[in-house]
């Protein structure tokens, strides 16, 4: 278990770091998340083709950079730190571990990995956000005898920038997962709690659709859902470790009653006790991604219910942290922790709540109910 | 300052050590030798601590060849020299030592303090000073016609004091400078006829620790440790060996308080509730975060880049403990209700996780006390990490006399 930044790690970081600080400055995201276009095109068309972001889990003989969890990790601390509006974590993450399910070596399957690793195409796995691994698979949509889509999934997380949505859905020969072309869906983005990643339901009616071929459907989207679940974990401490600079940053610079307000023991001490937090959840996102990149099913399912159960409420806890000790000032909507603590609410509901985690830990550690 | 390097221009591997620990059980048959004799020639064969300098046991070698030498040892059915016992010794006294002894002291005090043959103990804490470790009492004044020290004071919280043949102990030598400037750091004979050792009942009814008091007790010179006055900065060595020790042990998963917790959960169907089931796991994950968090930490050290991270490690054992203890309580229900033995006994080593529930949740409390308040190290991350501003100080330029109390 390697729980530190390896050299190509770190430069990965850098590379993201540096164009997101030249691209995504907080005025450019506050700006953009009222606007028709929430998500920056080319922000996404830089980083998923230029850096080869959207191809980083998809092996380099299907096209793509053949890295691991560990590197998608990397770039998701960078991009929690920034929120930055791109659909890096639907598309490249999600949709693509469920595609890396399939018959990879099926050529439609092959075809769509290697058209979404180059940033020709965007794709979302067409699942409510909230939906967590270890659930039943969905009903909610079901595929007539000509593989023709109706049906309906709601809050779908990056559904909106998306040119292919991969469905699950029950069909004539049982659940199956489906390609279907965004503009063949009613893709309805609603306000959501989180501005910096919209959400959408979508319908079916009648979709014109191809069946992906997957040996096991359902294990295919289960270990998408793991897979997401806890490379999030790794957005979280980005989120965090954000909230966290920031927050001493300000408490540096104010003075009242005569003093550096960071000078308090009071808040000395609620800021230690959050630095101790972002640091174990950090441990603890980096643990999950390794062991999703070592590929041993149930450490790496232990190991992401344990991050999934600790980094959701740091992230939290920080960001409601950083609104208080920021002040009046942290309740404005000029000043960026807002966006922060949205998200944060937002990701502890996503891939499934820190309760839901530990009641899936607890078969796994042999922990059993009453 | 007389500091010691590892011999220059060698560097013994994983192989030189092997041939040096088959070399050891050639020549001192582990089955035949006395204990003693065997674990004094392991000393001399610079096996002991294979990280110190040639000659004090050890071979400048890189610290993570120990775990090489230990295991073969061990293989071959070779005594230890009981760590446990010893603890204040090896992790306290020994590292402060080599780094600011003469060479004369090193040669003295090494070589018993590792075989247990000389158990050691520390003089640090007193009842008026705990947290604010600088503002101590005990005064050691010098005998102009000897050169001798003769100190006067008490101390408290000492672990294996009435076992302890030696102390390290700091004392106030100038109490008309500034409080840090006017402390020395000495070695302290404790069968000197002016020491005495009461035990100090604590909270699980037994007494692991003592108090100690010093009447007239007389130090020669050449038992003092570094310069006259630099005895603050010579204790910083020691105190933090103390943090890592307590917070930095490698645990498997499972290890530490969460197991006793863990087994009764499965061990014991009828204690079991919903709602003390989600607290039961959330204790589990926690443990487990506090487990990777400490070998995240191991593992920047071992790569040559420790991280701010090892500061926090003893406040997140200390809070874990505390949790994972007071859940254990709960969960036991009526049996709760007892509590194994009240009997004062002075048990040779400390035992966080032995005997019963209650007793771990009691002892648990000493965690965030002992070896650094967590208030304390609160501070030290906010001021040492995060950059924040120290506390506002009144003490630090006035003579130690003047300071109210």
């Amino acid at each position: 278990m390697n729980l530190l930044y390896s050299d190509v790690e770190d430069d990965l970081r850098t590379a993201v770091r540096d164009v997101l600080a030249d691209r995504c400055p907080p005025e450019a995201v506050l700006g953009r998340i009222e606007s028709e276009l929430p998500y920056d095109t080319g922000l996404w068309k830089l980083l998923a083709a230029e850096l080869g972001l959207a191809g980083l889990l998809v092996p380099e003989h299907l096209g793509g950079q053949g890295a691991s969890a560990r590197e998608a990790a990397v770039v998701l601390e960078e991009l929690g730190s920034a929120v930055a509006p791109v659909p890096f974590l639907g598309s490249a993450v999600l949709a693509t571990s469920a595609l890396l399910g399939c018959d990879t070596a099926d050529g439609t399957v092959a075809a769509l990995l290697a058209r979404l690793a180059a940033g020709e195409a965007t794709a979302a796995l067409a699942v409510p956000l909230s939906g967590a691994p270890g659930a039943p698979f969905p009903g909610s949509v079901t595929a007539d005898s000509e593989g023709r889509l109706t049906g309906r999934v709601t809050s779908v997380a990056d559904a909106f920038a998306a040119d292919v949505l991969v469905v699950p859905a029950g069909g004539p020969q049982g659940p199956g997962l489906y390609e279907v072309a965004a503009a063949d869906a009613a893709v309805e983005r609603f306000s959501s709690l989180d501005l910096t990643r919209p959400l959408s339901d979508v319908t079916f009616e009648a979709a014109p659709a191809r069946l992906l071929p997957a040996a096991d459907p359902a294990a295919a989207l289960d270990g998408a859902l793991l897979t997401t679940a806890g490379l999030l974990a790794s957005e979280q401490v980005g989120v965090a470790q954000w909230c966290l600079d920031e927050t001493v940053g300000h408490l540096k610079q104010r003075h009242q009653f005569g003093r550096v307000v960071g000078g308090f023991q009071s808040l000395k001490h609620r800021l230690a006790d959050l630095w101790l937090e972002v640091v174990s959840a950090r441990a603890a996102a980096r643990a999950a991604a390794d062991a999703l990149a070592a590929g041993d099913h149930l450490e790496a399912a232990l190991a992401v219910h344990v991050a999934q159960a600790t980094a959701s409420s740091t992230a939290v806890h920080a960001a409601e942290e950083a609104i208080q000790l920021h002040g009046g000032i942290g309740m404005t909507w000029e000043h960026p922790a807002h966006l922060r603590l949205k998200r944060a609410k937002a990701d502890e509901l996503a891939l499934g709540t820190p309760a839901r985690h530990r009641a899936a830990l607890s078969p796994l550690v042999d922990l059993p109910p009453a | 300052m007389a500091e010691s390097h590892p011999t220059p221009g060698k560097d013994p591997d994983a192989s030189e050590v092997r041939r040096r620990v088959a070399e050891l059980l050639a020549a001192y048959d582990p089955a035949r030798v006395p204990r003693e004799k065997f674990l004094r020639a392991r000393f001399d064969a610079g096996l002991a601590w294979v990280h110190f300098p040639e000659g004090l046991g050890g071979l400048g070698a890189p610290r993570a060849l120990q775990a090489v030498v230990d295991a073969e040892l061990a293989a071959a059915g070779a005594p230890d020299n009981d760590p446990r016992r010893i603890g204040i010794g090896l992790g306290m006294a020994a590292p402060t030592i080599l780094r600011y002894g003469t060479e004369e002291q090193k040669r003295r005090f090494l070589r018993p303090l590792w075989t247990g043959e000389e158990v050691w103990c520390q003089l640090f804490s007193e009842p008026g000073a705990g947290s604010d470790l600088a503002g101590l009492r005990t005064r050691a004044v010098r005998e102009p016609d000897s050169g001798d020290w003769i100190v006067d004071g008490q101390k408290v919280w000492t672990s294996s004091a009435h076992l302890a043949r030696w102390a390290i102990l700091i004392a106030r030598t100038d109490p008309d400078v500034p409080k840090h400037q006017g402390i020395t750091y000495f070695l302290c004979d404790m069968t000197d006829p002016g020491v005495e050792v009461r035990p100090l009942r604590q909270i699980t009814g037994e007494a692991e620790f003592n108090e100690v008091f010093l009447t007239g007790v007389r130090i020669p010179d050449a038992h003092r440790l570094g310069a006259i006055g630099d005895g603050w900065r010579v204790a910083q060595a020691t105190l933090m060996n103390e943090r890592v020790a307590i917070g930095g042990m490698a645990l498997p998963r499972e290890g530490g308080m969460i197991g006793p917790l863990a087994a009764a959960w499965r061990e014991r169907p009828e204690l079991r509730t919903p709602e003390l089931h989600d607290r039961v796991l959330s204790a589990w994950v926690a443990a487990e975060v506090v487990r990777l968090s400490a070998e995240r930490v191991r593992q920047q050290m071992a790569a040559g880049a420790p991280g701010p991270e090892g500061s926090g490690l003893k406040l997140a054992f200390a809070r874990l403990n505390q949790h994972v203890s007071g859940l254990e309580v709960e969960l036991m229900g009526e049996e709760g209700l007892r509590y194994g033995d009240w009997t004062m006994v002075r048990p040779e080593s400390v035992d966080f996780y032995g005997r019963d529930a209650g007793y771990r949740y009691l002892r648990a409390k000493g965690n965030s006390i002992e070896g650094g308040t967590s208030e304390i190290l609160r501070n030290i991350i906010a001021e040492r990490v995060l950059g924040l501003p120290a506390e506002p100080r009144t003490d630090k330029d006035v003579a130690w006399k003047d300071l109210p109390r």
